[in-house]
């Protein structure tokens, strides 16, 4: 008796129904080996809210009475694999007030694997992914976040892609001619996409990763409490006023100390404080008050508040001086104002960098043009990109039965 | 917190006034000194609104008045004003209660201390005024404390221990307060009204603490949780019922102390059962023909008692169950229905049953649906009720039917 267990790790909206049709296809695949299996999904906070990390779950297993064994839970507490299709959570997953930070990696079990999307070298993924005490399998598929579960998205093949590499990953389950199988007469019908499957399955790339290797930060955690200690009448304090920075000037509101959002972040604004005209905009527009206000009256984004919404760059009437930046570049939450005090001309350099990075600033969830991410993928394809095919996902089957 | 305190008639002691048991809520909530309260007009519930309408008009109460455009707003409009620190009365009857049933439902949680009036009415379909209970049984689940009156008396004391009780700390939660439309509604009687001076010694002025909304206490109310908080919430509401039974036992007698009359047992009133064979069990107004019944047939020698039970929620079990293991058969008589329940009974009576399960002595227990939608219970329906628990105390055995009466067969 055995079973295989798998979490896919997405953002809401953008990758909802992308998750859900990984997690079919897993139990679609495992069922052509004789498995049984369910697909269902999960959620702290909604999936229906842009970017907020949700779960979907695949569990296949031999017989029906194991498949009930792992079923009698609400979700998996471990995973032989994660599998995550937005690098920007490699840095964990925060989809509820008092969860904490959960690294990307915490439910996989020792010796399991993290399968991730990512254009990403390892060793700039495992800046941001926690350590662990067992070792683990980081296997990575090179591809850019996908959107192709939204309609309004071209096909990138990414589900039929994450199904290939499960084949190498989990052969005893998935075997690749179970998933070719899978995918050429059931729900997708389609050979271009039993072709993706197969290049995956060549193109898969893996690293044993040692324990202690990784993002050494501690995550931040919280007690729940108990029934008689927490406030009666559904109540819970409010946020305090907050205090002004140094010598009583600029102001730093209180924050929800438990829950930061900043996981829901695949953008981060960029400050160029040199041309900063103090106009407030920023601040004002701000829907999670994350702007600190400084001294000196410029306006430094608390990264510990700031869900990358990007309205700050809409609102600021200077020419680059708030630039949204991918998520992925960065390693740390540091204040960017402490940045630049300590040393201008370093901090110049650093911002050019980041603001100046092609790849990085341009839209990587929503787009500034119609088309961009047509664009992107193509340009993707030599580093093991998809063709782009026309139609909607798992519309064009024959044998679609729902 | 109360404001309105200048009109209150300084008399020293109690004037007898001739008021319908709608009128005698009225009267209690201008001694209580109530801040606001909201209307929107269905019988037979109206008849307090007016009443109170008529106090505030007359200056004899001091309150905001805030006609809804319906009972869903009428029960959220006192829901944040009790929150903000104001004493609350809102009320309803049958399916304008029944359309409030989303502010209902949040106002234990959020421990609002409302008291409400349901004045009981069938609910549609037909269009009806007259009398059945399942109107406010719709909230027996939920953490409403509910209670059922049968006189203009006991309403308007009822409602004085209400607020008492509603506004202990300890508590924090909502109570409806039952009257049987038309019977207690619009039935005028002769009633006892205490001076203000007595009702400020007995009721202390609502004080919300700690889960006060304002500026300088600054709280988030009702926030969104997940599934790591909600049994966490319902385990409190079930503590605060819990207290509430302590509550009611100190509030009645206080009341008893500072007006000199009022029940020793706030749970139920038990009329001629220390000798009784059959004990009938029922609430609300259906007390007046089981009494005058017991009376006739205590005349022709059969020994019967009534368990007029008022307080439903929180239940009182082990006083109940003590009180009618003395019988040799249990008549529970419903004003109410519930379809395809265990052996087809109505609400009171299978509450009865899950009460007495663990009894060391359990009777026979005989069930029985009647009156409803207003319909008369008769002298007859009550001897009638009488004859078939004396003919299960022949054989022992409860009987697992379910006898309508008074329906055209």
């Amino acid at each position: 008796m055995s079973a295989l267990i798998c979490e896919v790790v997405y953002r809401g909206i953008f990758q909802k129904n992308l998750a859900s049709r990984i997690t079919r296809g897993i139990v679609l695949s495992a069922r052509k080996s004789g498995r049984w299996g369910i697909a269902f999904g999960r959620y702290g906070d909604s999936p229906q809210r842009n970017g907020i990390p949700a779960k979907d779950f695949a569990i296949v297993a031999d017989t029906k009475e194991e498949l009930e064994q792992n079923m009698a839970r609400y979700e998996p507490k471990h995973v032989d694999v994660t599998i995550c299709v937005d690098d920007t959570l490699a840095k964990g997953v925060e989809s509820w007030a008092w969860y904490g930070l959960q690294p990307i990696n915490r439910l996989t079990l020792p010796n399991g694997t993290l399968l991730m999307t990512s254009l990403q070298p390892f060793e700039d993924l495992l800046r941001d992914i926690h350590k662990k005490d067992e070792p683990y399998t980081l296997a990575v598929i090179r591809a850019r976040a996908s959107f192709s579960g939204l309609w309004v998205y071209k096909e990138d093949h990414t589900e039929v892609r994450i199904l290939g590499a499960l084949a190498k990953i989990a052969p005893e389950f998935l075997t690749l001619d179970g998933v070719c199988q899978a995918i050429g007469e059931m729900e997708w019908g389609s050979e271009l996409k039993v072709a993706s499957v197969r290049k995956a399955y060549e193109r898969l790339e893996a690293r044993q990763i040692q324990p202690g290797e990784g993002n050494a930060e501690v995550p931040y955690a919280f007690e729940l409490p108990r029934w008689w200690e927490m406030r009666e009448g559904v109540t819970i304090p409010a946020i305090p006023i907050g205090k002004p920075k140094e010598g009583g000037k600029g102001y730093v509101p209180e924050r929800n100390p438990y829950f930061k959002k900043f996981t829901t972040r695949t953008m981060r604004p960029v400050v160029d404080f040199d041309t900063c005209v103090k106009c407030n905009l920023c601040w004002i527009a701000c829907p999670d008050s994350c702007f600190d206000v400084m001294p000196d009256g410029t306006f430094d984004a608390n990264m510990e508040a700031c869900c990358g919404c990007g309205v700050c760059e809409a609102v600021c009437p200077v020419e680059s001086c708030i630039t949204m930046v991918n998520e992925a570049v960065f390693e740390d939450n540091a204040s960017q104002w402490d940045m630049w005090r300590k040393d201008k001309t370093a901090y110049k350099t650093w911002l050019t960098d980041k603001i100046t990075n092609k790849k990085a600033t341009v839209r990587s969830h929503g787009f500034r043009f119609r088309g961009q991410y047509e664009e992107e993928i193509k340009t993707d394809l030599d580093a093991g990109g998809a063709e782009i095919t026309a139609g909607i996902p798992g519309e064009n089957a024959k044998h679609k039965t729902i | 917190m109360a404001v309105a305190t200048k009109t209150a008639p300084a008399v020293a002691e109690d004037r007898e006034l001739l008021i319908s048991g709608s009128e005698a809520v009225a009267e209690a909530l201008a001694l209580a000194d109530i801040d606001v309260v909201t209307a929107y007009p269905i019988r037979p519930y109206d008849t307090v609104m007016q009443a109170i309408a008529k106090k505030i008009a007359n200056g004899q109460l001091v309150a905001e008045y805030i006609v809804a455009e319906g009972e869903h707003s009428q029960f959220e409009v006192v829901k944040h004003a009790s929150t903000v620190g104001a004493r609350v009365f809102c009320g309803s009857s049958g399916v304008g209660w029944a359309y409030a049933m989303e502010c209902l439902v949040v106002t234990p949680p959020l421990r609002v201390p409302m008291v409400a009036m349901v004045g009981n009415r069938a609910l549609d379909d037909p269009g009806a005024f007259g009398v059945e209970h399942n109107d406010a049984l719709f909230v027996r689940d939920l953490g409403w404390m509910l209670v059922w009156i049968d006189s203009s008396q006991e309403a308007l004391d009822t409602t004085l221990i209400g607020y008492r009780l509603a506004e202990d700390r300890r508590v924090f939660l909502p109570l409806a307060i039952s009257a049987d439309g038309a019977f207690l509604t619009h039935s005028q009687a002769l009633t006892l009204v205490p001076p203000k001076a007595k009702v400020e010694r007995f009721l202390p002025p609502y004080n919300r603490g700690d889960l006060l909304l304002h500026p300088d206490n600054p709280i988030t109310v009702a926030p969104q949780a997940n599934e790591d908080w909600v049994i966490e919430i319902r385990r409190q509401n079930n503590e605060a019922m819990a207290r509430a039974v302590i509550v009611i036992e100190e509030a009645y007698a206080d009341f008893r102390t500072i007006f000199g009359r009022g029940p020793e047992n706030p749970w139920f009133e038990e009329y001629m059962t220390d000798d009784a064979e059959i004990i009938l069990v029922g609430m609300g107004t259906i007390s007046l023909p089981i009494k005058v019944g017991i009376r006739n047939m205590r005349a022709q020698g059969k020994k019967v008692g009534l368990v007029r039970l008022r307080w439903f929620r929180p239940f009182p079990t082990d006083r109940l169950v003590a009180a009618l293991s003395k019988a040799s058969v249990i008549g529970v008589i419903d004003r109410d229905y519930s379809f395809g329940s265990p052996f087809g009974s109505g609400v009171v009576a299978n509450e009865i049953r899950a009460a007495m399960y663990n009894a060391p002595k359990r009777p026979p227990l005989v069930s029985f649906i009647c009156g409803l939608g207003g319909r008369e219970v008769t002298l007859e329906d009550v001897y009638k009720v009488t004859d078939l628990c004396y003919n299960a105390a022949k054989t022992g055995k409860s009987d697992t039917k379910t006898h309508w009466l008074g329906v055209r067969e």
